[in-house]
């Protein structure tokens, strides 16, 4: 039998929509049964939003007052600790994830899979690289304990109905003090979250400038959408960081991705390429966007958005 | 002395296509041009400005692989490193073997920071800085996109899914560089002159006590599931009425 022990993301009490689907990527493991671990200062909240996950057996939450913050150099000795006996630790490929999994890992003197995008066996699992060009299948010995990063856009979200057994636990790991919590600079919007989204609106350099941004915000809101944009977009300044999409900014799965004067970068295409369907509007009839949009429009997104917005709105 | 050590990964430059072999064995690497890792540019960058700005006397640079990173080096001395290493290895190293390699180096160095870029753009792991600092036992701050090195500490503003996060953390410590951290210099000739002058030491794992453990077998490469090319269309009206049709939009 395989054990998973998925590290749950959470904050202000709330878990990550990422962890459905960690849960579901643990649910492709043949004969596994998952555990969900969730560190906090007051984890009662979150441990109860996780077994409501239907596929997960049982949740351990783990209370201490130096878990008030995720810090990966404080949460990684104690999920090392609690992961003794399990055949799987994973964690969402989230900024979170990406952060403290590597580090567990360490601890752990076990292999990491980052970006799971597919289990074929137990010990086997497929991840991109080159920003999403090849896939790789990877294996390890059959009975090596595997610390692995989900692709959350590989794997829908497991459904609720759950009923887990709730468990405190606690370590005897010694926590660093060495790595101190400042601030966390949140725009914080109204908006769906970007990574869990079924609807996203995407803008690129041909934005112009950061106050014709709420043009975009303004259509986004419109249809229920969460915004992003491409690396160009967030580099001029014309957007926060936060919403990059992207190799290297947030991977994304959406039902519908509208793409706004974003001309297709390979590094933003690894970033989309699991869109439900893709919309391109870009005024460059030969941008790459458009090999990959399932729809497109050669236009100038000024103009093409006031139509949008027209057009919806009179229904 | 105040040093920095920084991680230089050889990959495919970022500008190319990547295309995979038929037969499943890999990815096509026959002649294809070579670079640093754009993100240890970044995290070079930010080495040279923190010595520039007197909170480092010396910035080290470490490759790991075959002899023709001695050109990754090379250019890396040529931004203005003052030294280079080159771990020489033919065989694949994964991670947590790279970490071990850096925990070596960084016994050796002990340098006030190790900064190393926060992923590598071929195999997109981002491991390595977070491995080494648990091996290390000392603080990480990865993703970052602003450094300020203090008295006996740094403080870091990372890029993390919910906005910008500030730790600070005491140094020695792990940072890994995110893309807007800085925007590298350009190498100018006289420089590359002057870097073939600059120490560049060979040394091997078994020097370092570092056997290549490989825990991973790559069974398979394959191409990507392909996106189709779907259809255009003319105007606005005609987009509002394909997604009605398909039940996307209302």
């Amino acid at each position: 039998m395989n054990k998973v022990l998925i590290v749950a993301e959470h904050a202000a009490g709330r878990l990550s929509p990422s962890i459905a689907r960690c849960v579901r990527c643990a649910a492709t493991i043949p004969d596994a049964e998952t555990t969900v671990l969730v560190l906090a200062a007051d984890g009662a909240a979150v441990a109860a939003q996780a077994a409501a996950i239907a596929g997960v057996a049982r949740v351990l939450h783990v209370d201490h007052a130096a878990n008030a913050q995720a810090l990966a150099a404080v949460q990684a000795p104690q999920v090392a600790a609690l992961a003794v006996g399990y055949s799987h630790v994973f964690g969402p490929s989230t900024t979170f994830g990406k952060d403290l999994m590597p580090r567990v890992a360490a601890l752990l003197d076990a292999p990491q899979v980052s970006d799971i995008m597919a289990v074929e066996a137990a010990n086997r699992f497929r991840k991109p690289v080159y920003a999403g060009n090849a896939v790789v299948t990877l294996e390890v010995a059959a009975g090596t304990q595997v610390v692995g990063t989900v692709r959350v856009a590989s794997f829908e979200a497991a459904p609720g109905g759950g009923a887990a057994m709730i468990e405190a636990a606690s370590t005897t790991a010694e926590l660093p003090t060495h790595t101190r919590f400042v601030a966390l600079e949140s725009a914080g919007s109204d908006r769906p979250d970007l990574q869990s989204a079924a609807r996203v609106v995407s803008v690129g350099r041909a934005l112009g400038s950061a106050d014709n941004f709420k043009l975009v915000t303004a259509f986004a809101d419109r249809i229920g959408a969460a915004v992003g944009a491409s690396r160009a977009a967030v580099d001029a300044g014309y957007v926060p960081n936060d919403l990059q999409v992207g190799q290297t900014g947030k991977i994304i799965a959406p039902e519908l991705y509208f793409a706004f004067g974003i001309s297709g970068a390979i590094q933003h295409i690894a970033g989309i390429k699991d869109a439900r369907t893709i919309v391109a509007i870009n005024k460059d009839a030969e941008a790459p966007i458009f090999e990959v949009a399932d729809f497109g429009l050669v236009g100038d997104l000024f103009q093409v958005i006031p139509e949008l917005e027209r057009l919806l709105g009179g229904q | 002395m105040k040093r920095i050590l920084v991680g230089i990964k050889r990959v495919v430059d970022y500008n190319v296509r990547i295309t995979v072999k038929p037969d499943g064995s890999g990815v096509n690497l026959d002649g294809v041009k070579m670079g640093i890792n754009p993100f240890d540019e970044i995290a070079l960058e930010e080495a040279l400005r923190i010595k520039e700005a007197g909170g480092a006397e010396e910035v080290v640079v470490a490759a790991i692989g075959g002899a023709d990173c001695q050109q990754q080096l090379r250019t890396a001395l040529a931004m203005g490193a003052d030294r280079a290493l080159l771990v020489q290895e033919a065989a694949r190293v994964e991670p947590l073997v790279a970490a071990r390699v850096f925990l070596e180096l960084a016994r050796r160095e002990q340098p006030l920071a190790v900064i190393l870029g926060k992923q590598a753009i071929d195999d997109d792991n981002s491991q390595t800085g977070q491995m080494l600092a648990g091996l290390w036992g000392r603080p990480q701050a990865t993703f970052a996109s602003k450094i300020v090195i203090q008295e006996g500490s740094a403080r870091v503003m990372r890029e993390v899914d919910a906005g910008l996060e500030t730790l600070e953390v005491e140094l020695p410590a792990v940072l890994t560089a995110d893309l807007r951290l800085n925007e590298p210099r350009y190498v100018k000739l006289p420089d590359i002159m002057k870097a073939k002058k600059k120490p560049l030491d060979v040394l091997t794992l078994e020097q370092l006590g570092v056997a290549n453990r490989q825990r991973f077998t790559i069974t398979r490469t394959d191409r990507p599931a392909a996106r189709q090319k779907g259809v255009m269309v003319k105007t606005a009206a005609e987009l509002v009425t394909v997604l009605r049709q398909k039940g996307l939009l209302s």
